[in-house]
C-alpha cells in the first residue's frame, strides 16, 4: 500500500552523487503497475534517462521507455513508463504557440535571439518553462485530445540547493515578471506544487553532508509551504552482520580460531593471511556501519517517512533499476 | 618536471598501462602557480583542493585556495565559514609554507565587478536593476564566471604584493564539467548578443535597426511578460553596455591564463560511470581548449580487499556455512564471505571503469584515493587525504 495515495506529481531532489536520477527511474518504474502510466521528465538536459534505459537520446516528445514493474500476483498488471526530456527553448516555443497564437511575431522572437535570451539570462522564466510543461502533463484530463493522461508524474528535479527556487516560480519571478500572463501562469501552477497532489523526495546517502543538506532542504522546502514527501536513503551498505557481530569486529575481538574452523568446513582453502583479510574488511566495514547508524538516526528523526534502497555491487543497469523499484514498492513508496 | 602537453583520445600506441600522477613534483615545482580541480557534483572537488593546498603549504609553498561551497565543519576547521570573500589565514599548518583559504561570495564578486568598471552613480543603477540582481544571483553560470573572475583577481594580487606563489581553485558543482570553460563565452556571447544588441539600438541614437521587427518583438514580451518588463531589461541592457567592453577584456584575459604555463587542471571523478563520463569528455574538451591537463584523480576508490579468495568463491563458502551450520560461529563467517564478495565485486567493477577510461585516454596520468571510512572535517584528515594523493604506487 503506498503512503502517498493521493500525489500525482513525484519531485525527485537529492545532493548530486546521491542517485536522484536513479531513484526517480525506479520510481517511475514502481508507480507503473496495475495498468498504469506514468511520465519520466528530465530538465537538466543530462539525457540521463536514456543511458539508463539505454535508449537513443530523448526529442523533446514523450517517448515510451520501458514497461512498469509488475505486481507481485500478476504478471501482466505492469504499466507503461514514458520519458520526456523537457528542453527549455523548445518548451518556450510550444508555450508561445499554445497560449497567444503569436505567428509571425513568435518566428521573429526566435530569429532575434530572444528564446536563447529567455532561456538563459532570466532564470526564473526559464524554470516556469520546465516546470510549466510538467504542470500541463499533470494537470492533462481528456479535453487534451490524442494526450496521454498520466496517472502519475515522476521529476527527475535540479538539485536540494536550487529545488525552492526551481519551484517556487512566484518568488524568482517577481522581480523579472512583476505583471503580465507569464506570471500568472507561474502563480497557477504553484497551486499544484503547494497542494497534496505534490510531493518532494528527497534522495541522500547516510553521510554527513548529504544528510545535512537533506535536512536544511526539508527545512527550505517547508518554509516556502511546499509538501515534502518521504527521504529516499540510496546507496546503503549491506547488513550481513549482527550488531553484536559488529562490536566484536570493531573492538578486533572476533574469535579468529572458530572463523578459521568454519572457514576450513565450508571448504576453503585457507591462505595465511585469509582470516586477517576477513577481520580486516570486517572491522573497516563495521566503522562504516557505525557512521551509517549515526546518520541513520539523524534521517528517522527528520520526522518524515524514509525508504532504504541497497547500494548494488555490480553497479545500476535496467535490471538494477527493477531491483530498486521493487524495494521502493515493498516500502510503500510508490 | 616537463610539463608537455598531453595528448589524448583513442591513440594507436598500445601497451601503456596509466601513469601514476606524481602529485609532490607538481607541487614541489615552483613553476605551477595555479591549480584548478574540476568534474562533476559529489565527487569530492572541495575536499580535494584544499588537501593540495594544505600539501603544498606544508611543502613550503605559499598557498592560497578558493572554494566554492564546503562543507560547514571542513569551513570551520580551516576558519572561512565567514563568507567574506577575502583570503583568511588557515591556522594550525606546518612548516615555513602558508596557507590562505576563502570562500567565493559570487553576488559579491559580480557586484565589485561593476563597481570597479562602472561610475558609482551608473553603478547603483546596475546594481538595483532587477535583471541584475537575477542575473548575479542566479544566472546559471555566474558562479562559474565568478570564480575565474576571482581566480583573475588573486593572481593579480599575488604578482603585485608577492603573496602567494600558488592559487588553488575548486570549480562550482556544475551541471555538466562544461559550464565551467563556457561560463566566460556564454555571458559575453549573450551581451554582444542579437536582441541585446538590438534593445540597445534606439539608446545609441540612430534608428538604423528599428525595423519592424523590434516592434513585434517587444510588442509580444510586453503581452507575455507585462510593459515593466522590457523598461527593466532596456535599462539593465543599456547599463551594462557602458561596462561591458571592461566585462568582455576581462573574461578574455582569464581564459587566456587558464590557457598558459603554470596552470595545470586536475579532473577529479568518483569510480562511477557517470562521474567517469564525465571526466572523459572533460579531458578532450581541455585537450580541444589547449588547457594543461596535469591528471585525473579517482576519489573514494572502494578499498581492494585482501586475500585472493574471489567473489564467486566467497559466496559459494557462504551458501555452504549457511546450509549446514556446522558451528554457532557460522552465521557469522558466512556474513563475512558475503561482505567480502560484495567488496571485491565493487573493488573489480572499479577497476573496470578505470581501465576503460584509461584505454580511451593512455596519457593521462591517474591518482587512485581509497575512500575513508568518515567524512574529512580538519586538517588533519586533510593531511590524510594528501597522503593518500601523493602515495601512488607506480
Amino acid at each position: 500500500m503506498s503512503d502517498w495515495p493521493r500525489v500525482r506529481l513525484h519531485v525527485v531532489t537529492g545532493k548530486g552523487g546521491t542517485g536522484k536520477s536513479t531513484v526517480a527511474a525506479s520510481l517511475a518504474l514502481a508507480l507503473a503497475s496495475q495498468g498504469k502510466d506514468v511520465l519520466l521528465c528530465e530538465v537538466e538536459g543530462r539525457q540521463g534517462i536514456a543511458r539508463m534505459f539505454d535508449v537513443d537520446p530523448l526529442p523533446y516528445a514523450e517517448r515510451r521507455i520501458a514497461t512498469g514493474l509488475p505486481s507481485s500476483q500478476d504478471e501482466r498488471s505492469a504499466g507503461v513508463v514514458h520519458a520526456l526530456h523537457i528542453d527549455p527553448e523548445a518548451a518556450l516555443m510550444e508555450y508561445l504557440s499554445m497560449y497567444y497564437r503569436l505567428g509571425r511575431a513568435g518566428r521573429a522572437l526566435d530569429r532575434f535571439g530572444v528564446v536563447e535570451f529567455a532561456t538563459t539570462i532570466a532564470p526564473g522564466v526559464r524554470d516556469v518553462l520546465l516546470t510549466g510543461k510538467v504542470y500541463e502533463a499533470v494537470q492533462r484530463n481528456s479535453r487534451n485530445r490524442g494526450a496521454i493522461e498520466y496517472d502519475a508524474v515522476v521529476l527527475d528535479a535540479p538539485p536540494t540547493g536550487r529545488i525552492t527556487q526551481f519551484l517556487h516560480v512566484g518568488d524568482e519571478l517577481a522581480g523579472l515578471a512583476k505583471v503580465g500572463p507569464i506570471k500568472k501562469q507561474a502563480d497557477t501552477m504553484m497551486t499544484l506544487f503547494r497542494s497534496p497532489r505534490t510531493a518532494i523526495h528527497f534522495v541522500t546517502v547516510l553521510e554527513e553532508m548529504p544528510v545535512q543538506e537533506t535536512a536544511d532542504g526539508i527545512a527550505h522546502v517547508r518554509e516556502a509551504g511546499l509538501p515534502v514527501g518521504g527521504v529516499v536513503v540510496n546507496l546503503v551498505r549491506p547488513r550481513d552482520l549482527r550488531a553484536k557481530d559488529l562490536a566484536a569486529a570493531r573492538k578486533g575481538e572476533l574469535d579468529r580460531a572458530a572463523i578459521g574452523s568454519d572457514l576450513a568446513s565450508a571448504g576453503v582453502e585457507i591462505a595465511d593471511d585469509l582470516v586477517d583479510g576477513l577481520l580486516e574488511e570486517a572491522r573497516d566495514h563495521a566503522v562504516r556501519r557505525a557512521l551509517e547508524d549515526a546518520q541513520r538516526k539523524l534521517v528517522k528523526g527528520m520526522g518524515v517517512p524514509h525508504y532504504e534502497l541497497p547500494r548494488l555491487a555490480q553497479g545500476v543497469d535496467l535490471g538494477g533499476l527493477y531491483e530498486l523499484a521493487a524495494g521502493l514498492r515493498d516500502q510503500g513508496l510508490a | 618536471m616537463t610539463r608537455t602537453h598531453p595528448r589524448v583520445g583513442p591513440l594507436t600506441s598500445s601497451g601503456s598501462t596509466r601513469d601514476p600522477l606524481d602529485i609532490d613534483a607538481l607541487l614541489d615545482d615552483r613553476r605551477t602557480g595555479i591549480i584548478v580541480c574540476c568534474g562533476s557534483g559529489g565527487v569530492g572537488k572541495t575536499t580535494t583542493s584544499a588537501a593540495l593546498a594544505l600539501r603544498a603549504a606544508e611543502r613550503g609553498r605559499r598557498v592560497v585556495v578558493l572554494t566554492i561551497d564546503p562543507a560547514r565543519r571542513l569551513a570551520q576547521s580551516m576558519g572561512i565559514e565567514a563568507l567574506d570573500n577575502t583570503p583568511r589565514p588557515v591556522s594550525g599548518v606546518e612548516g615555513t609554507g602558508s596557507l590562505d583559504a576563502m570562500m567565493l561570495d559570487m553576488k559579491r564578486t559580480f557586484d565589485e565587478v561593476v563597481e570597479s568598471q562602472a561610475t558609482p552613480e551608473k553603478a547603483k543603477q546596475i546594481l538595483e536593476n532587477p535583471f541584475y540582481i537575477a542575473l548575479s544571483s542566479s544566472f546559471a553560470g555566474t558562479q562559474e564566471y565568478m570564480a575565474m573572475e576571482k581566480l583573475g583577481q588573486l593572481r593579480r594580487d599575488a604578482r603585485e604584493a608577492g603573496s602567494y606563489d600558488l592559487i588553488v581553485v575548486d570549480t562550482p558543482p556544475s551541471r555538466s564539467a562544461l559550464d565551467f570553460l563556457d561560463a566566460p563565452e556564454r555571458l559575453s556571447s549573450f551581451l554582444d548578443g542579437r536582441f541585446v544588441r538590438m534593445l540597445l539600438a534606439p539608446a545609441r541614437g540612430p534608428a538604423r535597426i528599428m525595423t519592424a521587427g523590434l516592434g513585434l518583438v517587444t510588442g509580444a514580451l510586453s503581452r507575455i511578460l507585462g510593459g515593466q518588463f522590457i523598461t527593466d531589461l532596456q535599462t539593465f541592457v543599456a547599463a551594462l553596455d557602458t561596462v561591458f567592453g571592461g566585462f568582455r577584456a576581462r573574461a578574455q584575459q582569464t581564459y587566456a591564463l587558464l590557457q598558459a604555463p603554470g596552470t595545470a587542471f586536475l579532473v577529479v571523478a568518483a569510480p562511477e560511470t557517470d562521474a567517469l563520463r564525465e571526466a572523459a569528455y572533460f579531458v578532450e574538451r581541455l585537450d580541444e581548449d589547449r588547457m594543461p591537463l596535469a591528471g585525473l584523480v579517482v576519489n573514494r576508490a572502494s578499498p581492494a580487499g585482501m586475500g585472493s579468495l574471489s567473489a564467486d568463491e566467497a559466496m559459494t563458502a557462504a551458501a555452504r556455512l549457511r546450509r549446514d551450520a556446522p558451528s554457532p560461529t557460522a552465521p557469522l563467517t558466512a556474513g563475512l564471505l558475503r561482505l567480502h564478495a560484495d567488496r571485491a565485486r565493487m573493488v573489480e567493477r572499479e577497476v573496470v571503469l578505470r581501465a576503460r577510461f584509461a584505454a580511451a585516454h593512455p596519457t593521462v596520468p591517474t591518482a587512485v584515493v581509497p575512500a575513508l571510512a568518515g567524512d574529512i572535517h580538519d586538517l588533519d584528515g586533510l593531511r590524510v587525504i594528501g597522503e593518500l594523493l601523493a602515495d601512488q604506487a607506480p
